[in-house]
């Protein structure tokens, strides 16, 4: 085979790797539910252009030139999603060195690693950006519908900042081997994904509230402060904002510059892929020592199981980076707390159902990992205590932790207004108590490993999930505000869980 | 407890998922014995141990263990046995101590007695240079090390072991016989599968073989030769035949 054949096979290879980690991922990895995944996929595409609507369709009319300020939020919202590509695009490199079993097969193959790993690059930047295509179609499609074909050229720019963000990505998570080593990139570079997910959203917030007093970011990006910073109309900075509305020269620079960002990337890196894939296996095997001086605990079997838990949820650095997520969104809330005091604001009260949320987020991923992500099932299972015991024992595991993480929160809230002190950590109390039982109900046997697709398990309970954590904050935030509509969502939360309960599956 | 009581007394064993994997199977173990169940890949004995472990409901029969019926009695049955499969299932981010630290909680053992056990367990099984490192650089035989060193830190009675020495080294797979022909002596009873019908040959007081989820045959290794008529007939042999007039009569 020809070396140009062999990269031609190889890029098939990885094409076809990509669409199959994506229909088991919509599939749960069950046959013969392709045609149900896809169809599922389209409805939810037609689905998804009804918010997509309400959300950008006032803007389908915008012609250039522009005033500043739409510019600033429109190059913002471009910004926002570069700034998620990055986060997906790391998270996808990290996959590639530590988790793709076909590394050592590669390496001891005899083709040329350089153009392999080239490959591999590129297939990266492809998911990501088809990944980006897909989520942004129902919002391109409604500016297209509304303002003209020009809008077309929108999912150019997604192409292009795509490439980028492959780009930086790769170079950023190959620095950090070179810089912290290989047993630490993967733990910092899962949360630098993490924090660049939701940095850029957060940082606005911030911002707005420390401005303006609201969690709104609109509000710091269409401010007077914002377009004095802002450059000049005709400045380079604009033009991936031009490129959107349809400026052709715009968008062929954006494309250009993103590819010629992507083969610098490929050519420099593609080398070092493999020297980063050796010290990444040479790691895999490198000793992490414990402690070596304490004795063993005294205590009963339900203290060993939640010791055993609490060591292993601080021990995960899926774990850590996740959580560090969802307190991340917690921030804002935080710091508008903490001005609250100072000018006891109305909209302190938005709080609540950021963190009742958060709350229900949070106790769901803990809780798939101490019920279902049990690495050592047979042996609690061979335990003598009963089953009921064993499953108490971890949903107190999830509670303490929703407790120690919000406890807090509360309490200084207490201080700013004790009925809604009050109200917030019965909102927590239910969140958490509500998607642990989803958990409970949906579990099953899985490794701790697989928490990254613990989604795909089964869609029902992540939909299920999610409602229920969406219909707890809007019920405490609607409990401070128009009490008898918290009873209408608190009775249709309460319902939609208790369907989830009708529907889930039947045991032993 | 009767001196004369069985280990295990399995009576009209059945479980069936697809297919009958075990089939109304009887079998008694008796105390202080070394027991090996072989059988050729799908046969149910693994099926079988699980069930008797309580890691799997039967559709129909008895289990007791040690006089204790452990399918209304589950958590006292437990209590007395110890289960280690074929997949060592251990925690990545514990150390071996952490792990018997955990085991030994899961079961109540006093600490003062767990600890100097636990140590006592893994020196032996030579891990001591990897007390308080953590399971996730290990190798398939260190993690099957660790397993059972758990399996035994709550001093069972009835130890029943899945294909144990899959991937262990030589000198590895002679400790753990021999801590397993030490607790054998110390009056605990074993049962394990194995397709490595020499270490049955060598170190089973009673050998018993299933096919299609029954058993086939069953006895000392003299008592198997009798039954297929030659004494000079090696258990590798017997096996196979045994195994082929089952397949041909199935």
């Amino acid at each position: 085979m020809s070396s140009a054949a062999a990269l031609t096979w190889f890029a098939r290879h990885e094409i076809r790797l990509a669409w199959r980690e994506w229909l088991a991922m919509m599939t749960a990895g069950r046959k013969g539910r392709k045609r149900a995944a896809i169809v599922g996929l389209i409805v939810f595409a037609a689905i998804m252009h009804l918010p997509a609507y309400a959300v950008i369709g006032r803007f389908a009319d915008l012609q250039a030139p522009l005033d500043k300020s739409t510019l600033i939020v429109i190059t913002a919202t471009i910004l926002l999603a570069w700034a998620l590509m990055l986060s997906q695009a790391i998270e996808s490199v990290t996959r590639v060195f530590y988790a793709r079993a076909d590394l050592d097969l590669i390496m001891s193959s005899p083709v040329k690693l350089a153009n392999v790993f080239s490959v591999r690059i590129a297939a990266i930047a492809l998911s990501v950006i088809a990944m980006a295509l897909l989520l942004s179609t129902p919002f391109v499609d409604v500016l297209v519908i509304g303002g003209g074909l020009r809008w077309f050229a929108a999912y150019g720019v997604v192409v292009a900042i795509g490439l980028s963000a492959a780009a930086v990505a790769i170079a950023v998570t190959i620095a950090l081997f070179h810089l912290i080593g290989p047993s630490r990139t993967r733990l910092v570079a899962q949360i630098l994904a993490a924090i660049v997910g939701a940095g850029f959203v957060i940082a606005l917030q911030i911002a707005a509230i420390l401005s303006y007093g609201t969690l709104s970011r609109f509000a710091v990006l269409t401010s007077d402060v914002a377009a004095g910073f802002a450059p000049d109309i005709e400045s380079l900075v604009w033009w991936p904002a031009r490129a959107a509305l349809g400026d052709g020269e715009a968008l062929l620079f954006l494309l250009a510059g993103g590819l010629l960002l992507l083969g610098a990337v490929m050519a420099i890196f593609s080398a070092r892929f493999a020297d980063t894939v050796v010290r990444v296996s040479v790691t895999a095997s490198q000793v992490r020592r414990g402690n070596s001086v304490r004795t063993f605990r005294a205590g009963s079997r339900q203290q060993a199981l939640r010791w055993k838990e609490f060591v292993l949820v601080r021990r995960d650095p899926w774990l850590v980076s996740q959580t560090l997520m969802q307190l991340l969104y917690l921030v804002p809330p935080a710091l508008m707390l903490w001005r609250s005091f100072a000018d006891s604001s109305a909209a302190i009260v938005l709080i609540t159902p950021v963190i009742v949320m958060a709350a229900g987020q949070l106790a769901g991923g803990l809780a798939w990992l101490t019920i279902s992500g049990e690495d050592a099932a047979d042996l609690v299972a061979t335990a003598p205590l009963p089953p009921s015991r064993v499953t108490r024992a971890k949903i107190e595991v999830v509670l303490i932790s929703i407790g120690v993480i919000f406890a807090p929160l509360i309490v200084a809230l207490i201080f700013a207004s004790p009925v809604q002190a009050a109200v917030t950590a019965s909102g927590v109390i239910i969140a958490a108590a509500s998607a642990t039982a989803i958990q409970l109900w949906f579990r099953v046997q899985a490794r701790r490993s697989q928490f990254r697709r613990r989604q795909t398990s089964s869609r029902l309970a992540t939909f299920a999930e999610a409602f229920s954590s969406i219909g707890w904050a809007a019920t405490a935030a609607l409990a401070l505000s128009i009490p008898v509509a918290a009873l209408v969502t608190g009775l249709m939360t309460a319902g939609i869980l208790a369907a989830t309960w009708k529907i889930s599956p039947r045991r032993e | 407890m009767k001196p004369d009581e069985s280990a295990l007394q399995v009576r009209g064993l059945t479980k069936r998922f697809d297919r009958l994997a075990v089939d109304a199977l009887d079998l008694t173990v008796r105390t202080g014995e070394f027991y090996a169940l072989l059988g050729p890949n799908g046969a149910g004995k693994t099926t079988t141990l699980r069930m008797v472990a309580g890691l799997l409901r039967p559709d129909a029969g008895t289990v007791s263990v040690l006089g204790i019926d452990a399918l209304t009695n589950p958590v006292a049955a437990k209590q007395i046995t110890a289960w280690v499969s074929d997949e060592p299932m251990i925690y990545d981010k514990l150390t071996p101590l952490e792990y018997l630290e955990f085991v030994a909680g899961l079961w109540g053992i006093d600490p003062r007695l767990s600890e100097p056990s636990a140590r006592e367990l893994l020196v032996s099984l030579g891990l001591e240079p990897h007390l308080y490192e953590r399971c996730e650089g290990f190798s398939k035989g260190m993690r099957q090390k660790v397993a059972l060193a758990g399996a035994l830190v709550h001093d069972p009675r009835l130890i029943i072991l899945d294909e144990p020495l899959t991937g262990l080294d030589a000198v590895s797979a002679r400790h753990v016989k021999g801590l397993l022909g030490d607790r054998v002596r110390s009056g605990c009873t074993v049962i394990m599968t194995t397709h490595i019908l020499e270490v049955a040959e060598r170190m089973a007081d009673r050998i018993g073989v299933i096919a299609s989820g029954r058993l086939v045959a069953e006895g000392t290794l003299a008592e198997l030769r009798q039954q297929n008529g030659h004494n000079d007939t090696s258990l590798e042999d017997m096996f196979i035949a045994l195994v082929d007039t089952e397949a041909a009569a199935a």
